[in-house]
């Protein structure tokens, strides 16, 4: 099974620690990947706030691409897209392209004036899902190297992976990062906000707002005991890593926390140097780079 | 006969005196009502069942973002069912409606409230129910223009663009972030586009948009 | 050839009913009837205003006498609303009911048609069809079965117990069976009743007690029914009696045994006290079960899974009750009626996950607080929390499971009134700040509205709107250590964050578990829902829809006490209505086998819905018991030799009927009068 992978716009920027990490990881356990060919944007929460009809073809499109990539075993083609926000815009799409006629029928019409045809067959598939569910989460134990003992994580799924299509997880109380992260030998803080939005691109437009949001989460992850928080996606990270500081001046807290994508973890635990996962791009990376042969890994206190 | 007020409380209440309130009319007429509008609403996103919700206010109690909201999410479908069109379009509800689709899982009507504020924000974009550069619209309208012009969205250009659409000094306050953004290899300043651009192109205008699209 | 008797030949009665202004406003039944009579064998056809009035009915019963007419058609209503009175009628003028014919021209004709001379044809062409068939019919006789005097009456909470108790003191033999080891149900749980804040165990157990003394009841507890067989007025039923490894009869519930058991503290959770409390191996479900006997868990006494226990419980018994040699019993009873009264589960909070059930210690449902305010319940009617605490606030949350698309759509009636039940008595035991979130007050019952007066009163504070989440996330200071309500009170119009110690969460009523297992096996339906359906929601709320099975209490839908008390009487007395007739008649429309034709294939002995074919063996042929024949025809159709046949549905009735409709004697649906 290849999966088809979607970056998505953020990943090449944003969230380049991200690509980064998850490409290292499907090298390591040898998930092949193939980049979807010439992916547009799937358009996010931005484009269905401007036109929704247009905002499911932007997104079908890369679905009909998919369509067309046969697996050599005949199974169906899988998008792999890590960034929440593709994941549901392209689970989304593909969910109301089946079920709702007219739908389909707008959307058809316009990807046939672009020479393309739907044909449904796709899949969307986050990383948590592929490497947990369909890697196995027992294979991925016994394949680590360095147990990350002394990490006591707080898992941030967001919201968008697991609502309101969450296929492989609960929609408020999701567990698969949680038991991903145990077996990979760290410890996972029960928490109670682990799905509650960010505020997405709030932060950069409403701002307080976005902040209030973040604040609250860094602040009983701390509380929690949480040494680091992992998340699944670039906005998510972005957000949670990026604005400790401005929250801290403006509410006089005290957040130092690290925020780093669970795919860097993962590949920390299964050896991989930490160049290769671009440690270095966090602004608090959880662990000194050590030379490669030699991994220290340091809990960040 | 007035009973004597004790010292300590009018000192209190003169230290802060609560504000001189005018008297102002907050009736609502049904002529001034669109009582079309809910329907209309409903039928953008996909017909759900506004007629349905029983206002237990589940939405509003799960919102993250519904304390700061002027009207919550359970008053927003009670005053779209009922044609408070104005107040609607005008609220910054839509704005800060960060689609996390909280509402719509537990919503025990199963109304897709997430869906039915993007067609409200959709409405007040295309009509100009926001005031002028507010950040909102104009990101929406600026990632569209890019999407559609290149296929894909470069991060970096769109915040230059939506600063300086919005307000410029505001620049300035990220340009510290974005530096170091910048140091640490994740602000790619390289101008993203798909090799099919002219075909989506045709895609997006072939899109036909029926009656759905009519303004509310 | 057509049946008539003799040498009389076929002279028929043709009737037109106005029905007011429902039929007549649209066909003109004056056209139909003048056609009608001049059909073949027609002897009088006549209209009149209201046909199953006593003026009709007698115009019928004196054309019969007057005119000799030996064969009627009625052309009017619905054949389910009056096809039993015309029949009645036509027996009462002298003539076999069953050489009568029923023509629809109401719900089938006038009332879906707004074309008034296309309606009047159609009226002509089903009252041709009508007088041809009714030419076939043959007479027939009314069959009569005898209604044993006994009765079943399953489940043993309030319903059953009420059902029982009057059918036994209407002279009647009962047997009343219960799944577990003593009869009460849910009710025997409750603390205080709504709204009279009754006791429940003081209301309660002087009717179970009735049951036990009562020379006409048996009372056959910790049994279940396995198989029903039979039909109205004859089922045959088999009950397992699970071993309690008690002798009931010798046992009188001393509890000496439960105190001797090795075990010194109990380990396994209670379920009578909902898991707050635990219990021992031998045990007995609340101090006035009955029958107060006790009973032997043998999955956790260390007898049955060593075999080498002290066995203190039998040395301490000095009546030697003790006796784990005990078997499964299976009894066969015979009874002619059946009342099913199997209660009801409450809705799973651990489905909700939003609102810490299972998660936090301190959020409870409803019937573990019940327990929890007892007297006799894990804390002697002291609220301490799991943790330990007194509570100094409480929140109760409404609506927990019900009115939610997401899991059961309906609103389940008690709750509303069980919550304010609830704050009050938790506002009595702790003098706590108690909170009600609510969506509606659903207080519709006698002294209901009076009791939500009185809470009101009491300073409870309500909250209108559905919780949305029950959190451990303190935002401010004030909410460290509690447990956090987030919910939007829509009346005053703000989101609130009300932080209490304990979180109560009324649960809703839904089936039991198994209520489509128990269904099946008394071969009644259910509702989408899955409650017992009703022959009709609102004038045949017992009846179901096989014949001497009633249903009553909370298993029919959600449902309080004296609703599930009335229902009990009601299904008791349908119930003595049959047991009291001795009798009951049965529709002669039953499929029969023609012997000569059979070839003893068993084509039809499966597809029976009904179970009402069998094989003879010494003929080598099917046999139908036309008790269990309900006339559905699918064996009719099915057999491949055409060997079964269908009374009031033969061949020649049915083939008679189509020509009758199709008959080309130049009437068009055009409009084009004729």
């Amino acid at each position: 099974m290849t999966y088809l992978y979607f970056p998505g716009c953020s990943l090449r920027s944003t969230g380049r620690a991200y690509e980064e990490s998850l490409l290292a990881v499907c090298r390591k356990l040898e998930i092949p990947l193939h980049e979807l060919d010439d992916w547009n944007c799937c358009g996010a929460t931005a484009y269905v706030s401007i036109d929704e009809t247009r905002a499911f073809t932007l997104a079908a499109r890369n679905l009909a691409i998919a369509d067309h990539l046969p697996q050599p075993d005949g199974s169906d083609p899988q998008i792999l897209a890590p960034c929440n926000a593709c994941y549901m815009v392209l689970a989304k799409t593909h969910h109301f392209m089946e079920s709702n006629a007219e739908v389909r029928a707008h959307v058809s019409t316009a990807l046939h004036a672009g020479g393309m045809t739907y044909t449904g067959q796709t899949r969307v598939r986050h990383p948590l899902d592929v490497f947990v569910n369909d890697f196995g989460i027992d294979r991925i134990a016994k394949k680590v190297v360095h147990p990350l003992k002394g990490f006591r994580v707080a898992c941030y799924y967001g919201c968008q992976v697991v609502r309101p299509f969450s296929e492989f997880d609960h929609p408020v109380y999701p567990m698969t990062m949680d038991r991903l992260v145990t077996a990979l030998g760290a410890e996972s803080v029960d928490w109670p906000m682990k799905t509650r939005c960010c505020g997405g691109s709030l932060t950069g437009t409403i701002q307080e707002a976005g902040f209030r949001l973040n604040r609250a989460l860094l602040k009983e992850a701390t509380k929690r005991k949480a040494n680091i928080i992992l998340t699944c996606c670039p906005l998510c990270q972005h957000n949670l890593e990026c604005y400790q500081q401005r929250i801290n001046r403006r509410y006089g807290e005290t957040i130092n926390l690290p925020v780093a994508y669970f795919t860097q973890f993962m590949g920390l635990a299964l050896g991989i140097p930490a160049k290769e996962l671009a440690i270095q791009r966090l602004f608090k990376p959880p662990l000194s780079p050590a030379p490669a042969g030699k991994q220290e890994i340091h809990a960040h206190a | 006969m007035m009973l004597p007020v004790p010292p300590a409380m009018r000192a209190a209440a003169a230290k802060s005196p609560p504000p001189m309130k005018t008297v102002v009319r907050r009736i609502k007429f049904e002529s001034e009502l669109d009582l079309a509008f809910g329907e209309r609403v409903a039928e953008r996103a996909y017909g759900q069942k506004l007629l349905s919700c029983i206002q237990c206010g589940t939405c509003s109690a799960t919102c993250p973002l519904s304390h700061y909201m002027d009207y919550t999410p359970r008053k927003i479908i009670a005053m779209t069912r009922e044609g408070f069109k104005d107040e609607v379009l005008n609220s910054l509800t839509i704005w800060l409606c960060a689609s996390c689709y909280s509402c719509q899982v537990q919503c025990p009507r199963q109304i897709h409230i997430t869906d039915v504020m993007y067609a409200l924000k959709r409405e007040a974009i295309a009509r100009g129910f926001y005031p002028a550069h507010h950040p909102i619209p104009v990101l929406a309208r600026s990632f569209y223009e890019r999407v559609f012009a290149q296929g894909r969205n470069t991060e970096s250009r769109l915040l230059i663009t939506l600063y300086l659409r919005t307000n410029p000094l505001v620049m300035l306050r990220e340009a510290f972030l974005g530096f170091h953004l910048w140091r640490k290899g994740r602000l790619s300043l390289k101008k993203e586009s798909i090799a099919g651009r002219k075909d989506l192109r045709k895609m997006l205008n072939a899109v036909e948009h029926g009656k759905k699209e009519e303004p509310l | 050839m057509p049946d008539t008797d003799s040498s009389h030949p076929l002279r028929i009665g043709f009737y037109i009913c106005h029905c007011g202004h429902n039929i007549a406003g649209t066909i003109d039944v004056a056209s139909v009837a003048h056609y009608a009579a001049a059909l073949p064998h027609v002897s009088v056809a006549r209209e009149y205003k209201y046909m199953c009035s006593d003026p009709g009915q007698e115009l019928i019963q004196k054309d019969i006498r007057d005119l000799e007419l030996n064969r009627i058609v009625v052309a009017s209503c619905s054949p389910l609303l009056h096809e039993h009175t015309f029949r009645q009628a036509v027996e009462k003028g002298g003539l076999n009911p069953f050489f009568f014919q029923m023509v629809n021209i109401r719900e089938d004709v006038s009332w879906v048609n707004d074309n008034p001379a296309a309606a009047t044809v159609k009226a002509k062409d089903l009252a041709r069809a009508a007088i041809f068939r009714v030419s076939h019919h043959r007479a027939l006789d009314k069959k009569h079965v005898s209604i044993h005097p006994d009765a079943l009456v399953v489940g043993a909470g309030i319903a059953g117990i009420h059902a029982a108790l009057t059918l036994a003191n209407a002279g009647k033999k009962v047997t009343l069976v219960e799944r577990e080891p003593t009869i009460g149900g849910h009710m025997a749980m409750f603390d205080k009743t709504f709204p009279t804040l009754d006791c429940a165990a003081c209301i309660l157990t002087p009717k179970m007690s009735a049951v036990r003394n009562h020379p006409n009841i048996r009372l056959l507890s910790y049994s279940e029914v396995k198989v029903v067989g039979g039909y109205v007025g004859n089922y045959k039923v088999t009950i397992r009696r699970k071993p309690r490894y008690i002798k009931e009869e010798l046992c009188v519930g001393c509890m000496e045994c439960i105190e001797a058991c090795v075990y010194k503290e109990g380990k396994t959770p209670d379920e009578f006290n909902q898991g707050l409390s635990k219990r021992k191996p031998i045990y007995i479900p609340f101090p006035q079960a009955t029958p107060q006997v006790v009973v032997i868990d043998p999955a956790t006494c260390i007898e049955f899974k060593s075999g080498h226990c002290k066995k203190t419980c039998v040395s301490v018994c000095d009546r030697g009750a003790v006796d784990f040699s005990q078997k499964e019993e299976t009894i066969d009873i015979d009874v002619g009626t059946i009342i099913l009264a199997t209660g009801y589960a409450t809705f799973d909070p651990k489905r909700l996950p939003y609102y810490g059930y299972g998660k936090y210690p301190n959020v409870y449902s409803s019937l573990e607080v019940e327990r929890l305010v007892n007297a006799s319940g894990p804390t002697a009617g002291e609220l301490i929390l799991r943790d330990g605490r007194h509570p100094k606030t409480v929140g109760i949350i409404h609506c927990v499971g019900s009115r939610d698309r997401n899991t059961n759509r309906w609103c389940s009636r008690t709750c509303c009134m069980y919550s304010l039940k609830l704050a009050h008595l938790l506002k009595e035991h702790t003098e706590a700040e108690v909170y009600n979130f609510y969506i509606d007050i659903r207080a519709a019952g006698k002294s209901y509205e009076e009791f939500y007066d009185k809470l009101l009163e009491e300073n409870i504070h309500f909250v209108r709107g559905r919780v949305a989440e029950v959190t451990d996330w303190a935002a401010r200071p004030s909410e460290e250590g509690k447990l956090v309500i987030r919910v939007e009170d829509t009346l005053i119009g703000v989101v609130r964050r009300v932080p209490v110690d304990m979180v109560v969460l009324a649960v809703g009523m839904e089936p039991s578990a198994d209520a489509q297992d128990v269904r099946r096996m008394f071969n009644i339906s259910c509702s989408t829902e899955g409650f017992f359906l009703e022959r009709h929601p609102k004038l045949a709320p017992v009846d179901t829809f096989t014949d001497g099975i009633f249903i009553a209490g909370a298993c029919q839908g959600p449902k309080d006490i004296p609703d599930s008390v009335a229902q009990a009487g009601a299904a008791a007395a349908q119930a003595l209505t049959l047991i009291d007739t001795g009798e009951v008649e049965l529709e002669p429309n039953t499929a029969y086998i023609a012997e000569e034709f059979c070839s003893g294939c068993k084509s039809c002995l499966g597809i029976c819905p009904y179970t009402a074919i069998t094989r003879d063996e010494i003929k080598g042929k099917a046999f139908i018991n036309e008790a269990l024949c309900k006339g559905c025809g699918t064996c009719v159709a099915a057999c491949p030799s055409g060997a079964i046949r269908q009374h009031l549905f033969e061949d020649d009735q049915i083939f008679s009927e189509i020509d009758g409709i199709l008959a080309d004697d130049n009437l068009t649906t055009a409009g084009v009068e004729r």
